[in-house]
């Protein structure tokens, strides 16, 4: 296990360079004069100088990426042209608030997915499982920001059940002290306030988890069918084990093991569909900071946030990997 | 590919001339899967629709008439309403199913061409071609997809052109992938190595030999992939990355009209539908003939 995990952590280097060399040429490919696209064509040519030197471009390229790449490796992600604070401080409240919304979007996929695929195996066939599989099915064919623009229109503007954007009531500001409004409003005592935080992350949770729920759906019950047809389930029934135990003890516990790749490869998948819901329910979390970014054409902070998800990505994929492979040690000798 | 039959065990066998043709049986095959006929009547309809473009609609999708804004499907000469500025709604979902189709399909075969190429040259080849493309492969997809195209686009501007470009690009290593481990385990199957005993030259191994049995894979990847590619592209236009107003792209369309969800709601669900509806399709084929062509998937 060792062995593979120290494997794997070196197969990473070249992929975070390569990633590092992408993300640096963001700014660099830019047809023409960045400076000139970031400002626009009519600003003053010392405005431009000073761009220009801002953004390191007077140096040579390959002076340029070892700055960058020392910058990088001493945690410095460069400065925004917008707000001039240095990104590296800027982005920790919005990643806080991005892991936030993945892992509520993440838990309700989980419940849902692994609970309705079960039943849908359980009672094969029945009307539940049609429903359930035509809701799986419509659930991957869903684009994300539609939902969340109908999920908008029906819970908190016709219905008035839940607020639409945002991480919590304005009137009602939690105070952050780790980022993540949960944990803060919990530690400041603050209880009407950690209600209006879970009212705030019901809609995007779901928008975010409808597609990995979906999946998941479909991928637990093709997983139970295959297991509860196995030998040691018939065995388990013969001996009499009630159908609860039986489903929810023996089969499921092998039956998850596809599943949980499944899992992993999709809390990936949410950091893509954060950018797009976070840009629909104004949650201020890092896909947000980015969609801004692009708008002001602010290539620091474009880089650095596209940087800063893929990492994420990167090491998410890792730890499933490892971590299916401490559950399933075949996986190893692939 | 007339007359090699790629069956399941890999095997290729010359068809004589009283076998049934292998699109035929396929075909037979795919009738009976009701969800893939689903998936292709969906599918049907949108390229028909997108096809008689111009004799289906009455207005042109660009035409503001703004004495005419917001009206509530149903209303005389316009069954699904009128945007904000006027435009007849209908007209520009039928011209969106254009857009998407098109972008969708040229997408996936930029994708499959190149993928499948280097996917080739990286499985045939080995040694360091396959490590430089397969560390390529890697960087590529460590990135969440979108982000990667978000990326692509900031580069090269903002249009439809460059988000059906970063779109394709993108999903190279899908296939690449896909194709490479192909051809790793056909590398081992005793017709390539006859193949390679008699004195082939590797062009005419990886043409005849190689990239006919690699492609049912990638046949029903590309299926799937036209969904992703079309919902790829319309959260582009949703971003204000891919097409620009007034082209009445799908994705577009919802970010010019989610201000007024409120006052004409139908102006976002109906474009929002017709994205839904048309990945449906082709996510049920794709799902139907992966049942079909894909031996350990079938039952």
């Amino acid at each position: 296990m060792l062995a593979y995990t120290i494997r794997r952590l070196l197969m990473l280097i070249p992929v975070l360079i390569g990633m590092s060399l992408l993300v640096f040429s963001i700014v660099h490919l830019i047809p023409g004069d960045p400076a000139k696209t970031i400002l626009g064509e009519k600003a003053p040519p010392e405005v431009l100088d000073n761009m220009r030197e801002e953004l390191g471009l007077n140096d040579p390229l390959i002076v340029q990426y070892k700055n960058y790449m020392v910058g990088l490796l001493t945690g410095d992600l460069g400065r925004s042209i917008k707000t001039k604070a240095p990104i590296s401080q800027e982005i920790k409240p919005y990643l806080a608030a991005t892991i936030e919304l993945t892992f509520f979007a993440m838990v309700f996929a989980i419940i849902i997915g692994v609970n309705a695929g079960i039943i849908a195996a359980w009672k094969h066939n029945s009307w539940f499982d049609y429903i359930a599989m035509l809701v799986a099915l419509i659930g991957v064919s869903m684009p994300v920001f539609w939902l969340g623009l109908m999920e908008q229109w029906i819970f908190a503007q016709k219905l008035n059940w839940l607020p639409s954007i945002g991480r919590a009531n304005i009137l009602n500001p939690i105070k952050p002290i780790t980022n993540f409004y949960i944990i803060d409003s919990i530690l400041a005592g603050n209880f009407t306030g950690l209600k209006e935080v879970i009212k705030h992350l019901i809609l995007p949770s779901i928008a975010l988890g409808t597609i990995p729920m979906a999946i998941i759906a479909r991928m637990t019950r093709s997983s139970m069918l295959e297991v509860m047809k196995s030998d040691y389930v018939r065995t388990a029934k013969a001996k009499g084990v009630k159908e609860f135990f039986l489903i929810y003890k023996h089969a499921l516990k092998n039956a998850l093991i596809p599943v949980l790749t499944v899992v992993g490869l999709q809390i990936g998948m949410l950091l893509g569909g954060a950018v797009l819901t976070e840009t629909i329910f104004a949650w201020p979390g890092i896909g947000k900071y980015l969609y801004d970014a692009i708008s002001m054409r602010d290539y620091p902070v474009i880089q650095s946030g596209i940087l800063v998800i893929a990492t994420m990505f990167v090491i998410i994929n890792l730890i499933v990997d490892l971590l299916y492979s401490a559950i399933d040690p075949r996986i190893r000798y692939r | 590919m007339s007359q090699l039959e790629i069956s399941n065990d890999n095997q290729v066998y010359v068809n004589t001339p009283n076998d049934p043709s292998p699109l035929l049986e396929v075909w037979r095959r795919l009738k009976k899967h009701k969800l893939a006929m689903l998936g292709g009547a969906i599918i049907i309809s949108f390229i028909i629709i997108a096809l008689f473009a111009p004799l289906l609609t009455s207005y042109p999708y660009d035409g503001a008439v703004l004495e005419d804004r917001f009206l509530p499907p149903l209303s005389e000469g316009h069954i699904f309403g009128t945007d904000d500025l006027g435009r007849d709604l209908f007209s520009r979902i039928v011209y969106g199913a254009q857009i998407s189709l098109r972008v969708g399909f040229l997408a996936v075969v930029g994708s499959v061409i190149i993928g499948t190429i280097l996917g080739l040259l990286a499985g045939y080849y080995g040694k360091w071609i396959d490590m430089l493309i397969s560390r390529i492969f890697d960087i590529m997809l460590a990135f969440p997809s979108i982000l990667l195209a978000i990326a692509i686009v900031t580069i090269l501007g903002r249009s439809l052109t460059n988000a059906l470009l970063a779109i394709a690009i993108v999903n190279i290593p899908t296939y690449g992938r896909l194709v490479r481990s192909k051809v790793l385990s056909l590398k081992e199957e005793e017709f390539v190595m006859a193949a390679k005993a008699l004195g082939m030259k590797n062009r005419r191994i990886i043409l005849h030999h190689l990239l006919p049995n690699s492609l049912t894979p990638v046949i029903v990847q590309g299926t799937l992939g036209i969904a992703t590619a079309i919902i790829e592209t319309a959260a582009l236009g949703f971003l204000g990355l891919g097409a620009q107003p007034p082209t009445p792209e799908w994705g577009t369309m919802l970010a010019d009209s989610k201000d007024y969800i409120q006052l004409a709601p139908w102006t976002v669900v109906l474009p929002g539908i017709s994205i839904m509806l048309v990945v449906l399709g082709f996510n049920l084929f794709g799902d139907g003939l992966r049942d079909v062509l894909d031996p350990k998937m079938k039952q």
